[in-house]
């Protein structure tokens, strides 16, 4: 396998089981409103990653479609970071995770633009604005919950203690990232972080609320260890495609 | 739990430039800047519109439906207010 599938493996997973996991919410949202919202933007996750799977089909030239490599690996195959397996919780949780990831993803895309690679290029252009959208929905919502009642405040607040963990993950690089780096393609996560302590930060101020210090930081998703969350969502992610081998619809 | 409903706002849609905004439905949101948000995502899906307003639904003053006939019954006998006497000239068309 090339550093290029791997690489973009990465990106479609985490749009994939974030989708996925949103998409559990429809007709459930708290209101028909936020239902909706959030349906959208499981949509939109979705939708970039069928882009990233169809990219890395052609990139991988095995043969498989951007069907099989969304439907058809194992646990142990999905390199999504360990944030987007996370369970829904309650609505405080889900907002949580969607901004954590929403504003790193902001900041990914952005630089990811200027990939030498003229596909990638051209999906973080069509995704960069999809998720300036989802950021300000979440971010917005964090400031509300986070600066709204007290109840509302401390269930955020314990998503925000729980999710940090999760949070260094995004920034996960290794020699899948290096080669690619060298040549312009891949976009070097280092150099993202101060953005993003800078991004979150001003927002958490906002919402009155405040990073847990000390915290355990939990890696493994990007190699393929992932939390027991996982093997829920695949199970109901695959269950078509496993129990009707080459169905279409 | 707040069993507080968020208030209902009304939601008008430009659909394009030189258009003027539609009132198009209403929804619920805590704030304006949230009822904006929501009317993005449940009236402009389909690629509807290019300006949002939302007003909340409490601020709009209506007239009392009591009051229709002296409101609205005069005008229907003041045929003279439509401007269909004139003779259009011989050549004039798409009247």
């Amino acid at each position: 396998m090339n550093s290029l599938y791997k690489y973009i493996l990465r990106i479609a997973d985490d749009s994939l089981i974030l989708g996925q996991r949103l998409s559990e919410l429809c007709g459930h949202g708290p209101i028909i409103e936020e239902d909706i919202a959030l349906t959208n933007i499981a949509l939109d996750l979705i939708g970039q990653a069928t882009s990233l799977y169809e990219y890395a089909a052609i990139v991988g030239g095995e043969g498989k479609t951007a069907d099989d490599i969304a439907f058809l690996r194992f646990e142990r195959e999905y390199v999504n970071v360990l944030l987007v397996e996370q369970p829904n919780g309650d609505f405080g949780m889900t907002i949580a995770r969607q901004w954590f990831f929403d504003s790193f993803r902001v900041l990914f895309y952005d630089a990811m633009l200027e990939s030498t690679d003229q596909q990638l290029a051209a999906i973080a252009e069509k995704s960069l604005k999809e998720t300036k959208y989802h950021w300000k929905h979440s971010s917005e919502w964090l400031v509300r919950l986070g600066d709204g009642t007290d109840e509302s405040h401390d269930r955020v607040q314990t998503a925000i203690n729980y999710l940090h963990r999760y949070v260094d993950e995004l920034f996960f690089m290794d020699e899948v990232d290096t080669a690619l780096i060298t040549e312009g393609i891949a976009v070097d996560l280092a150099s993202l972080k101060v953005a993003f302590d800078a991004k979150t930060s001003e927002v958490m101020e906002m919402a009155t609320l405040s990073f847990p210090t000390n915290n355990w930081k939990q890696v493994g998703g990007r190699v393929g260890k992932h939390t027991e969350h996982l093997g829920h969502i695949l199970s109901e992610l695959q269950y078509m495609q496993r129990a009707y081998p080459n169905m279409e619809w | 739990m707040s069993t507080k409903e968020w208030p209902l706002w009304e939601v008008f849609i430009r659909s394009k430039q030189g258009l003027s905004h539609k009132h198009v439905g209403s929804l619920h949101a805590p704030d304006a800047e949230m009822a904006v948000s929501n009317a993005r995502d449940l009236y402009t899906r389909r690629s509807e519109g290019i300006s949002i307003w939302v007003v909340e639904s409490s601020q709009v003053f209506a007239n009392d439906p009591a009051d229709s006939d002296p409101l609205f019954e005069p005008s229907q006998t003041k045929i003279y207010r439509h401007p269909t006497f004139y003779e259009v000239p011989d050549g004039i068309e798409h009247m």
